[in-house]
């Protein structure tokens, strides 16, 4: 009757060892990080430091050489299966946008729906067209990518990331590629996305996101994470001397 | 279409000349009418042959096209090789060797048309093929990855994400392709296919008069293309603009 195991607060994400090489170059090296199951991680760090190819490893974009990543329960291997297995858990926001330039917003956000998940086609327009007033933007729904600004294109790519309703969700750099204007309508988006208990990695420059947001502060240089902990702690002590730089220099201007 | 009417004057004019026969495909007189008649009646064939031979080698060259983009080496290999052999063997001897070597070699003997759309279609495919191959080359990374972040299998992304891409940006090369291929049917008279050609050849036989029947050949092969060109570029404008 009573088989009260002590809940076994297994990380989503779990990454031991990982190493990954460009030819002769390392770009991370045997990182070791966890990520429990609604955790907001925002990582940063110089150009270079490998923080995007981390994340890219996690849904296999990159392949690593060694180490092991465990995500959602799932050993990522060689074998396509743990892919697609992964991959399903985990969303993915991309600095570029990637939209499907050939497609209406609403094509973009029904295609995975449709095609992966079997959703019908009323189904499928339903949950996009919930995601799309979830970001703002429910009257752009017929229109194609070009003809919006680059901070509507990006909040499309998250509506379209939201419709697989996948677990994890991952940012790579998604303010990068905006005009200042626009990187607040993004963060806004991303911010309410986060108090809805999403688990969520965000690799990204923008500091003021980070300390409102996050409960784990990564901090990458030359592939190796330097620095992690809660922002409150990392900002205003960080223990290493390359992170407190890397501060000043950002939080300069 | 300025140009033709120009050169149809001169022709006309041309005609004054004396050297000049056009009573052979006068349309006013019932001999040259029915001469006239019997030269575009080749039209058919020369549409049909061509149209069926481009839509086999476009599905023949993304099938080549695909291997070669594989990560996998021997599928690199497989699409080298089909493409230089292919690409090696002139169209006329192609028609040949269908038409009258393959039924030696393997028992199976086509007509002359389906014989005609093979060797056209075959000898089409390489081509097909590079600018399949090129056209989903010049599609970016992140299209690729964004597919994957959805989960998109391999035959869903190139499905709906990669190739509706790719094929806008090929239209141009594929219409160049129609028109060669256009072209190329005339070939294809050799193994007495009744297209524009043939049947040029045939009345200038019992007729005669090659300069007159040889420049209403010419003029109907320039009709044709021009109205193909200018249908391809239509699909180009709408296909563009759907995107804008």
């Amino acid at each position: 009757m009573t088989n009260t195991a002590a809940p076994m607060i297994e990380p989503v994400i779990k990454m031991r060892d990982v190493s990954k090489f460009y030819g002769d170059f390392q770009a991370l090296k045997s990182v070791n990080l966890d990520v429990s199951q609604g955790e907001r991680m925002v990582i940063c760090g110089p150009s270079g430091s490998g923080k995007s190819t981390l994340i890219r490893c996690i849904n296999r974009l990159e392949a690593h050489e060694s180490g092991q990543i465990n995500v959602n329960g799932v050993e990522l291997t060689d074998d396509s299966e743990s892919h697609d297995k992964i991959r399903g858990a985990v969303g993915m926001v991309f600095q570029q946008f990637n939209l499907f330039p050939h497609l209406t917003v609403l094509q973009n956000l029904t295609l995975g729906p449709r095609r992966v998940l079997g959703l019908s086609d009323t189904e499928a327009d339903e949950r996009a067209m919930t995601y799309l007033e979830r970001v703002r933007i429910p009257d752009q729904a017929d229109k194609y990518p070009r003809q919006l600004s680059g901070g509507q294109q990006q909040r499309v790519a998250i509506a379209r990331a939201l419709c697989m309703e996948s677990k994890i969700l991952l940012f790579d750099e998604p303010t990068s590629a905006l005009d200042p204007e626009m990187i607040a309508e993004v963060l806004d988006v991303m911010t309410e996305l986060a108090s809805s208990g999403m688990t969520m990695i965000v690799v990204t420059h923008e500091m003021g996101f980070a300390r409102k947001v996050a409960d784990t502060m990564v901090f990458m240089d030359q592939g190796e994470i330097v620095e992690v902990g809660p922002p409150d702690q990392v900002f205003t002590a960080p223990k290493s001397q390359r992170f407190a730089t890397f501060l000043k220099q950002i939080l300069q201007h | 279409m300025k140009c033709i009417a120009i050169l149809a004057t001169f022709l006309l004019l041309a005609g004054c000349s004396g050297n000049w026969g056009w009573y052979v495909v006068d349309p006013t007189t019932p001999k040259g009418l029915i001469n006239l008649k019997f030269m575009l009646s080749g039209m058919y064939y020369t549409i049909l042959l061509s149209v069926t031979a481009i839509s086999i080698s476009v599905v023949l060259g993304l099938l080549v096209a695909l291997p070669g983009l594989s990560e996998k080496k021997g599928w690199r290999r497989f699409n080298r090789t089909y493409v230089e052999i292919v690409r090696a063997v002139p169209i006329l001897v192609l028609i040949l060797w269908v038409y009258y070597g393959l039924p030696a070699l393997s028992g199976i003997t086509l007509n002359v048309f389906w014989a005609g759309v093979l060797a056209l279609a075959l000898s089409d495919s390489a081509f097909q093929a590079e600018i399949f191959r090129g056209g989903i080359q010049s599609i970016s990374r992140g299209q690729y990855e964004a597919a994957k972040s959805v989960s998109l299998n391999y035959r869903d992304t190139m499905r709906f994400v990669i190739l509706p891409q790719a094929i806008r940006r090929i239209l141009p090369a594929l219409g160049n392709q129609l028109v060669y291929m256009l072209k190329m049917s005339s070939l294809v008279s050799v193994i007495g296919m009744q297209e524009l050609t043939r049947k040029a050849n045939e009345l200038s036989v019992s007729e005669y008069r090659p300069l007159e029947i040889y420049t209403v050949l010419v003029l109907e092969y320039l009709v044709l293309i021009l109205v193909v060109s200018a249908f391809v570029r239509r699909l180009e404008r709408r296909m563009q603009a759907a995107e804008a």
